[in-house]
């Protein structure tokens, strides 16, 4: 297992590498970040030199990215434009995130698998056929389109939340959005359980263990759902990097001001040391979350064993 | 020291029927397949897949009714003069926000242009978009996943190391980065990025597929008869291989038309005088209080559009998947 965790840790080196190398030129290419400072005026040559020597932009792109992922591992991932540590945006920012994105998972779990499993055991009855048509809705509208409608229904038209998030955010303004955020994942989880109980209740083990006389609710917890819940448990991992960084469009509508709110503005204003810096962390935070997913198939399935 | 094979596409498209390896971590009921009609010689099975797959959609009422909505699509995005005489950018300030008149049923958007005759204007975009940016994900994606799986060894794990690479980004956040430069008003630029971040999807897809086919017995035998890799490549294995491809793929051009409006809507995808449904949603989402008029309509059109291809790929799934029958 230690050997595995350690192997697979490196791994992640190239694809860490990869990823942030990748947006560090793709943010290189979105144009001059001086011009950005200046605002609408024309900058000065003198200034403009001046503030590129500071930021380093004078240098090839190639050892820009070494001197910045040089400071990064030394917890140093720059200064903003205006002057602002970007350390302390994301100590601002993360922890708003974070939460909307446990909020959307709890859904996620809570609610796709057990619609899931009710449909997965009922195939072809009205239950299932209904709530299969319910996910192809959900999925099938876009999440801003989702988002805006909420908002207009729930915050405008009842008046049952509040339109926009406080700066603050606490967990119970972000149940409505982190559902919204939620939304076409959970309608994943839903038909993903669905479709993997529906192929293991025809499986060798769960007949046994129906023959064998065991109570019907323990075949469905201890055989049936253990072994159904591999696909989903991967879906639900990767789909953490993916919210996160999806939250960019529900964190716009409700005006959330997390990790999505200062992305948006760090492309909007040219701040390269933002947006290189949280995209970073979403790229760690993705690949452990990988990794974590595959540590769980072998507490799920015990026929995995990692060496 | 099994290596879990986690099927990590999304979980509605995954292919499990295609091939018992694609699922390894829950193969033990593989073996009690319903000997059907697909349980034939591998060559007559090859036809006889896609046959039965066509019988049985035809007799799907799903397939008929996105079939009927794509085709209207189609139709309207070709011409949409045919049901909408108006011009999509003549607009009139002093009837902005004012809600359905006779003659404009839709009523008009806060720049005063008639809502119905944009929205019927809006599909050409977003029916280009999608089938653009999914034949060229299809054509790369295949291309590269199936040749990685067909050679393996060196090129096989940098490709695999690669898509794991373009996993890692995700795609919302890749959008605003790089189409934020772009002025360009046309799709081309979405086109292009859709393809640029979304062939790593079917490539892995492509790749499971061909590794899969390239292990069956009549591929060994084209091989001992001499064949070229081409010839096995081109005759055998790309077209057995390629029924998981073109499930993810109708699949995806529904998301990629979704995926066009979220840019749009956040304002770097297609730009005015470009007439998109996510373009007006924007505009409109400003006026939601006072004019939801203006956002329900194009809404419900993009809605319904991607409905139909999500419906008809999931339909082709039901259709090229027997272990769900």
């Amino acid at each position: 297992m230690g050997r595995y965790v350690i192997r697979r840790l490196l791994q992640m080196i190239p694809v860490f590498i990869g990823a942030t190398l990748l947006i560090f030129l793709m943010v290189n290419v979105m144009g001059d970040p001086i011009a950005g400072l200046c605002g609408e005026r024309q900058c000065d040559p003198a200034t403009a030199a001046q503030l590129r020597r500071e930021f380093g932009l004078d240098k090839p792109v190639w050892q820009q990215y070494a001197i910045y992922m040089g400071n990064v591992f030394t917890g140093d991932f720059g200064t903003a434009f205006n002057g602002q540590e970007v350390t302390e945006l994301m100590g601002t920012a993360f922890p708003v995130t974070i939460r909307l994105t446990i909020v959307a998972i709890v859904f996620e779990i809570i609610i796709g698998i057990t619609l899931g499993v009710l449909t997965g055991l009922r195939r072809g009855r009205p239950v299932d056929s209904g709530v299969l048509l319910l996910t192809l809705v959900v999925i099938s509208v876009p999440t801003f389109v989702t988002g805006l409608i909420v908002q207009l229904l729930f915050g405008v038209k009842w008046d049952l939340i509040s339109p926009s998030v406080s700066s603050a955010a606490p967990l119970d303004e972000l149940i409505v959005p982190g559902l919204v955020l939620a939304s076409v994942s959970l309608a994943y989880v839903t038909r993903l359980t669905r479709t993997s109980i529906a192929e293991n209740t025809r499986a060798d083990y769960v007949r046994t263990a129906v023959a064998k006389g065991l109570p019907r609710h323990r075949v469905i917890t201890r055989h049936l759902l253990r072994n159904s819940l591999i696909p989903v448990v991967t879906f639900i991992g990767t789909d953490i990097g993916a919210l996160m960084g999806g939250a960019i469009v529900t964190e716009r509508i409700f005006n959330i001001h997390g990790v999505g709110f200062q992305l948006y503005q760090g492309i909007l204003r040219q701040n390269t040391q933002t947006v290189v810096g949280f995209v970073t962390i979403l790229v760690i935070i993705f690949l452990l979350a990988n990794l974590l997913v595959d540590l769980l198939y072998a507490v799920l399935d015990p026929r995995i064993r990692y060496a | 020291m099994p290596e879990p094979v986690p099927p990590k596409d999304e979980g509605a498209i995954a292919p499990t029927g295609f091939g018992a390896s694609m699922d390894l971590a829950t193969s033990d009921g593989e073996t009690v397949e319903p000997a059907g009609p697909g349980d034939r010689g591998p060559d007559e099975r090859a036809r006889s897949l896609w046959s039965d797959a066509w019988r049985d959609l035809r007799r799907n009422p799903i397939f008929i009714v996105s079939g009927l909505i794509i085709l209207f699509l189609v139709f309207i995005a070709i011409w949409p003069q045919a049901i909408a005489s108006g011009n999509p950018l003549s607009c009139d300030l002093a009837k902005a926000q004012e809600g359905s008149q006779p003659g404009h049923p839709f009523g008009f958007t806060s720049q005063g242009c008639d809502v119905y005759t944009r929205t019927v204007y809006g599909a050409r975009a977003s029916v280009t978009v999608g089938v653009c940016a999914t034949l060229g994900v299809a054509i790369v994606g295949t291309a590269l996943g199936g040749l990685a799986g067909f050679f393996g060894g060196f090129w096989d794990s940098i490709l695999s190391r690669v898509t794991d690479i373009f996993f890692g980004i995700p795609v919302v956040l890749g959008g605003l980065v790089l189409l934020s430069v772009v002025t360009s008003s046309s799709v081309w630029p979405v086109v292009g990025f859709m393809v640029l971040l979304g062939w790593p999807q079917i490539s892995r897809i492509a790749r499971g597929s061909v590794i899969t086919i390239k292990q069956n017995d009549f591929v060994q035998a084209a091989r001992a008869l001499g064949a070229s890799n081409s010839r096995m490549m081109l005759r055998h294995v790309l077209p057995n291989a390629v029924a998981p491809v073109i499930v993810v793929a109708t699949i995806a051009l529904g998301t990629y038309i979704a995926l066009e409006a979220t840019l749009s809507y956040l304002g770097v995808g297609l730009k005015p005088p470009s007439v998109s449904w996510g373009i007006d949603i924007s505009d409109a989402s400003k006026f939601i209080r006072n004019a939801p008029h203006m956002l329900l309509w194009p809404a419900g059109a993009l809605a319904i559009t991607v409905l139909a291809f999500i419906m008809l790929g999931d339909a082709v799934r039901d259709a090229l998947d027997p272990k769900l029958r």
